[in-house]
């Protein structure tokens, strides 16, 4: 497998030092083996996980399989807060994932519409402080407004998780503005665009864009080869982040020859 | 003879019933789980594991048992 990651650009989160740029989700794979291939794969080392009642049925073994996949290659593990509505449901499931997963990492889902599934961030400012202030690391899942984005950042959150598009949609960025007003206006921020990415070229603009890691698992689960996609995501996402550093050319309304001649070519001229 | 007193309570939406002064700790052992595998709730509100021997159950509380899972 191709080592894809960079020690001389590390991301840091809470002190922790990432080589790779492209957290991947753990649900809906067709299967223990191809999550644990897809894992390796992306070379990720963040793996979001989550919770369910006891009452339900299991996952098949997928989960203990993609936890040994994620610590051969030092993956850390970020529980969600998925399916909850509110802070004081979110707040209760955090504490759970705390105990059962040993990790003060948290990405705080609290929906407030359930058609999008965008999050609600009234409960998510109010959850964040809550959790931070009782040792949490949180990871929100946001919107691109920017002034929620400070909010969340006021309460102690070290990063923010803006969606490019509603859960599982795969429309890739949806608000450019927004999310480029985002990154203007919080420059020493980590920024992680989270959900909504359905193709390793949304995950590469993001980055060129100049945010700092995508997460998503739809966009792989869902490949007709789940592997071989967390694969080109993990190369998108590396392209990416090389060409944010190397600097984009600025876009230009009109054309500038690239090739320095002058004048016009002489075949033209005087025949 | 006198019945002893019992009580009973919903566990993940089922009626599980138990001695009076039943705790916690003792309702997972009852369900044969492992206390290290679940997270627990009553009535709406984390238990943390160090904490369920000295949880009392009541009559009518509502239990719910957490575990991990994939996730997205």
């Amino acid at each position: 497998m191709t080592n894809m990651t960079n020690r001389s650009d590390p991301l840091l989160i809470d002190g922790v030092a990432l080589d790779s740029r492209f957290f991947l989700g753990t649900a809906g794979y067709p299967s223990p083996a191809v999550l644990c291939e897809a894992i390796r794969a992306s070379s990720s080392q963040v793996l979001t996980v989550g919770l369910k009642r006891t009452l339900q049925a299991g996952d098949n073994g997928a989960l203990a399989q993609a936890l040994a996949a994620g610590r051969e290659q030092g993956a850390r593990l970020l529980p969600n807060t998925a399916g909850c509505r509110s802070a004081r449901e979110a707040v209760q499931l955090a504490h759970m994932a705390r105990e059962l997963y040993g990790t003060a990492w948290i990405k705080l889902e609290v929906i407030g519409d359930e058609h999008t599934l965008q999050p609600d961030p009234f409960e998510l400012v109010a959850a964040a402080t809550e959790l931070t202030r009782e040792g949490f690391v949180v990871f929100p899942y946001c919107t691109e407004d920017l002034i929620l984005g400070r909010r969340l950042l006021d309460a102690g959150c070290p990063l923010l998780m803006p969606w490019g598009a509603p859960i599982g949609s795969g429309q890739g960025l949806l608000n450019l503005h927004g999310l480029c007003t985002l990154r203007e206006r919080l420059p020493d921020t980590v920024l992680v665009i989270d959900a909504g990415l359905g193709a390793p070229s949304q995950a590469a603009r993001a980055m060129e864009l100049g945010f700092d890691a995508v997460l998503l698992n739809s966009a792989v689960a869902q490949a007709g080869d789940p592997v071989a996609m967390a694969g080109a995501f993990r190369d998108a996402v590396g392209a990416g982040r090389r060409a944010w550093r190397a600097g984009l050319m600025a876009a230009q309304s009109f054309a500038v020859a690239s090739t320095p001649v002058s004048g016009h070519a002489f075949l033209l001229g005087d025949a | 003879m006198t019945a002893l007193p019992s009580i009973t309570v919903r566990l993940d939406d089922r009626a599980v019933a138990l001695p009076a002064g039943a705790t916690l700790a003792q309702l997972l052992e009852l369900e044969r789980r492992e206390p290290a595998a679940v997270a627990t709730a009553l009535n709406g509100r984390f238990v943390p594991r160090d904490a369920r021997p000295a949880t009392a159950l009541s009559d009518g509380d509502v239990v719910l048992f957490f575990q991990p899972i994939v996730g997205g």
